[in-house]
């Protein structure tokens, strides 16, 4: 905006004002309504949803899935979408959001036109939507897909239907427990401080997959406790890794 | 003693004026209302505060102001809902990592009079606030609002976006249960993998290289003082800079070519 628009705005707003109502009662009025509203809509969703404490927090364990408010999950999938290319993970992280917090900062001083109608300001309003849509398909996809530690993998074609069913159980083991931390599996986890697991199968037995995952060396967690709480996934994790060829 | 002018106030809240017959001549007890009265006299001859909030409530807002101008004070109140439950929970809660912190939220959670109820509503509130300030910037951003001469408002608003985001992530460790724990954990080590700043900010956040005994009581301090307190602050700032700017006008409204007033006192 230059001089001439600043000054026709302040002049036009003006007059605007002036032909309006005081702000005591009229707007107070509608904002009182709305916080009761919203007082309101506190309340009901408190006394019908109340607020879970989970099991105590546990850092020796790596067995959790960690979740976050679901106003973050739209920055969970960002990571989650972006790690299989190791370059961007800071870029997605940290530096697409800095870049988005930025653009959001400045939006006053590039936006400079002095159009305020939203249905003339073609490329603020394409450029809102795209915001609210990429926001909301992160949200909601985040939503479903779980954490960044979900293991992303189709079962070769060649497997029989109940070696098929192993491995999508086994997948949803090694996912719950924090295995890619420290190891990958194909395009998945974080390579180190473990050993890739992509072929283990073809390297050890499963007895000596199960005897590591029981006993290992440091500083690889133990999951003797999920062998003996959970046999039958214990079961399925090692059928899985074995079936890793 | 000077009586300040009569407020601007619509015809139903002004005070009646009296019937000849009940004139009183000074004499008698001093009437509750008028009592009031005094009171709030005296402590404006001493404070002058009265211009002050002539000002912030007597100004007059643009014809044609709709429900999406509520948005901003509906987020304020999330917010001090916030506030009131948050004292409240505070009155109990431990940020003692190494036992106390988890249990203290299972006396409230299951013991504590109302406690799970505070509780659960400084949860839900938290989302709620989170959807009203994103609805509030929405209609900020449509209105064309944070054009000229509103720039600033906007530069804070976005400000306390960003604070209340960061209450959302730091509030989530308290209750230290796994969930908690966890997203808490990832949530560190992403800040850790960004750039320049990203491992101080990490660093600055647990208190050291590892997750350890401080954390909590670095996040619980951050939560319920430094980020509160920066709120408050730059909420004052916001709301004195959209009463000094006045509220802008719906952008489809535009100025009569002959204004009304004129009209009718011809
Ligand atoms: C804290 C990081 C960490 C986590 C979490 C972790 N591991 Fe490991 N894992 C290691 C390290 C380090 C080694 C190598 C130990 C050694 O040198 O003997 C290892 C070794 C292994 C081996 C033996 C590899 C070989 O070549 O013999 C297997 C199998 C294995 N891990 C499976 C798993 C599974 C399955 C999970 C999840 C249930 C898991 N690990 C979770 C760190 C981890
Ligand atoms: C804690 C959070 C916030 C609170 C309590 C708050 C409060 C308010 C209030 C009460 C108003 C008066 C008008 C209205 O309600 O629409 C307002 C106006 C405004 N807000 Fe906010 N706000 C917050 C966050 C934000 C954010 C995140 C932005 C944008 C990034 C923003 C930008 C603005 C602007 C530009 C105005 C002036 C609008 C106008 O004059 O029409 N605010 N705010």
């Amino acid at each position: 905006m230059n001089q001439a628009e600043k000054e026709a705005y302040l002049r036009e707003y003006s007059i605007l004002k002036n032909e309006g109502k005081p702000f005591f009662p009229y707007a107070v009025a509608k904002d009182a309504v709305m916080a009761a509203i919203t007082i309101g809509v506190i309340i009901y969703l408190a006394l019908m949803f109340g607020a879970e404490l989970g099991p105590k927090a546990d850092p020796t364990t790596t067995t959790y899935v960690p979740r976050p408010d679901w106003y973050f999950f739209f920055l969970f999938e960002v990571l989650r979408v972006m790690k299989n290319v190791p370059m961007f993970t800071p870029m997605a992280t940290i530096g697409v959001p800095t870049i988005c917090m930025i653009l959001l900062f400045l939006l006053p001083f590039y936006d400079r036109s002095p159009e305020r109608r939203i249905e003339r300001r073609p490329i603020a309003l394409a450029a809102g939507l795209a915001t609210i849509f990429a926001i909301a398909f992160l949200t909601y996809s985040g939503a479903n897909t779980g954490s960044p530690n979900s293991v992303d993998m189709k079962p070769p074609s060649s497997f029989t239907a109940e070696q098929v069913a192993t491995f999508n159980a086994g997948k949803l083991v090694v996912g719950q427990s924090g295995c890619l931390a420290c190891h990958t599996i194909g395009d998945n986890g974080n390579n180190g401080p473990g050993p890739p697991l992509t072929h283990i199968g073809s390297i050890r037995s499963a007895a000596a997959i199960a005897s590591t995952l029981r006993n290992p060396t440091p500083p690889m967690p133990s999951f003797k406790g999920l062998a003996q709480q959970y046999p039958q996934k214990f079961q399925n994790l090692v059928n899985f890794l074995s079936e890793l060829q | 003693m000077p009586r300040l002018p009569a407020p601007p106030l619509p015809k139903i809240l002004q005070p009646k004026p009296k019937r000849p017959g009940e004139e009183r001549n000074g004499a008698g007890p001093v009437s509750p209302v008028e009592a009031g009265i005094t009171v709030v006299d005296w402590i404006d001859e001493r404070t002058s505060l009265s211009p002050a909030l002539r000002w912030l409530l007597f100004r007059k807002v643009p014809r044609g102001i709709n429900w999406f101008y509520t948005l901003g004070s509906a987020t304020m109140f999330a917010f001090l809902s916030q506030a009131v439950t948050g004292v409240f929970l505070a009155m109990y809660y431990r940020p003692d990592a190494s036992g106390g912190a988890y249990e203290s939220v299972r006396y409230i959670t299951d013991d504590a009079f109302l406690g799970q109820f505070v509780r659960a509503m400084h949860k839900w509130g938290a989302s709620v606030m989170i959807i009203l300030i994103f609805l509030h910037m929405a209609r900020v951003f449509f209105f064309g609002a944070y054009k000229y001469p509103r720039e600033l408002t906007w530069i804070i608003g976005v400000t306390l976006l960003i604070l209340t985001l960061a209450m959302g992530f730091t509030g989530y460790l308290l209750p230290f249960d796994q969930r908690s724990y966890w997203a808490t954990i990832v949530g560190v080590n992403i800040n850790a993998g960004g750039p320049l700043i990203g491992p101080y900010l990490a660093d600055f956040l647990r208190a050291g290289p590892e997750f350890g005994a401080t954390t909590l009581s670095r996040f619980y301090a951050i939560h319920m003082l430094l980020i509160p307190g920066a709120i408050v602050a730059l909420i004052g700032a916001h709301l004195y800079l959209v009463t000094k700017l006045g509220i802008s006008a719906p952008p489809w409204l535009k100025v009569n070519a002959e204004p009304e007033s004129d009209q009718s006192e011809v």
